[in-house]
């Protein structure tokens, strides 16, 4: 098993899910984790508290301002010294078919989840380059690639974030720091677990494997991307064979 | 250090360049070798280390090594 030892790791929105399960890995692997939420302050703590080792930061950070994302970069070096990784998880929807779509529900979700992603990695990168390595991973989507009705706002937000990885694996790849996205599919989090059994069918034999995904799943992944020292600019599916091409 | 000797060796330490190649004349991209991505570097070692701000329409004026030091010296707080 890879050790993440000496690693300083930013998760943002890692309060709950997919980033809870991230930061909670990363932390059984040695690594030093920075848990960032915006306004889930008791769950936030709860993951925080049950983090493995210790150093562990628990930041509070807006990701739709750029203000707050670099007072948070500037108490994570305080406390750190240095940044080996940042995960891009931070993450919302605001479900509407287009034609109710309400502006403000396709701003504010574009806001959060590639605003917050571009963000995020113009303060880290700017850290990283200094230090001439470092690791981007991105949370993306499976419905990036195959839509999804209702989510007008989150699916573009979510292949803007695949668009921007590629375009910053290249910038950034000459200053050895790589750029990657996972994109998960169905996965059991808080948000699949309000479906009925009959709900939870309809998803399930849509995918090859017959079976949700857990966050579990897309963490193992993230640590395996974050020491594949010769992959950048990826898009890795987490997905059950959904939508394979 | 005079202004002069640190913007030379902020330059020598980013490019990776011979310090008596850093000529006052001497243009970061052609006659030093940055490329597009050095020169944003370049830029935000001379805004770190003298606290001073860059603009992005002077960043394109900054073409030579006595660019930086003149645009440094007007914009340096005391």
């Amino acid at each position: 098993m890879v050790s993440f030892k000496d690693q300083c790791i930013m998760v943002t929105g890692s309060s709950r899910g997919i980033g809870a399960a991230i930061a909670q890995y990363l932390s059984t692997l040695g690594a030093r984790v920075a848990i960032t939420y915006s306004s889930s302050k008791d769950s936030a703590e709860r993951v925080f508290q049950e983090l493995e080792g210790s150093g562990h930061l628990l930041l509070q950070m807006n990701v739709t301002q750029s203000k707050s994302v670099k007072e948070a970069f500037d108490k994570f070096m305080n406390h750190f010294g240095s940044l080996s990784a940042l995960v891009n998880n931070a993450g919302v929807t605001k479900d509407g078919l287009l034609l109710r779509m309400k502006d403000e529900d396709f701003h504010s979700v574009l806001a959060t989840n590639l605003f917050g992603c571009f963000y995020c990695s113009r303060e880290a990168a700017k850290y990283m380059i200094k230090e001439r390595k470092g690791s981007i991973i991105n949370i993306s989507s499976v419905v990036a690639q195959i839509g999804n009705p209702g989510q007008a706002n989150y699916v573009a937000s979510k292949a803007g974030i695949e668009g921007l990885t590629r375009s910053m694996a290249n910038e950034l790849a000459g200053r050895n720091i790589r750029v990657n996205a996972v994109a998960p599919g169905f996965i059991q989090t808080d948000m699949t677990e309000k479906l009925n059994e009959k709900q939870v069918h309809a998803i399930t034999d849509r995918v090859p494997l017959k079976k949700l995904g857990t966050p579990q799943d897309v963490a193992e992944t993230v640590a395996f991307l974050l020491n594949a020292k010769y992959i950048t600019g990826q898009v890795i599916s987490v997905n059950g064979g959904l939508a394979f091409r | 250090m005079s202004i002069e000797e640190k913007v030379t060796s902020i330059i020598v330490d980013q490019l990776g360049v011979e310090k008596d190649k850093v000529k006052p004349e001497a243009s970061f991209v052609d006659d030093l070798g940055a490329d597009s991505m050095d020169v944003v570097e370049l830029v935000m070692a001379f805004e770190d280390n003298f606290s001073v701000q860059i603009p992005d329409q002077e960043e394109n004026n900054i073409r030579t090594v006595q660019d930086a030091i003149d645009f440094i010296k007007e914009n340096q707080k005391a």
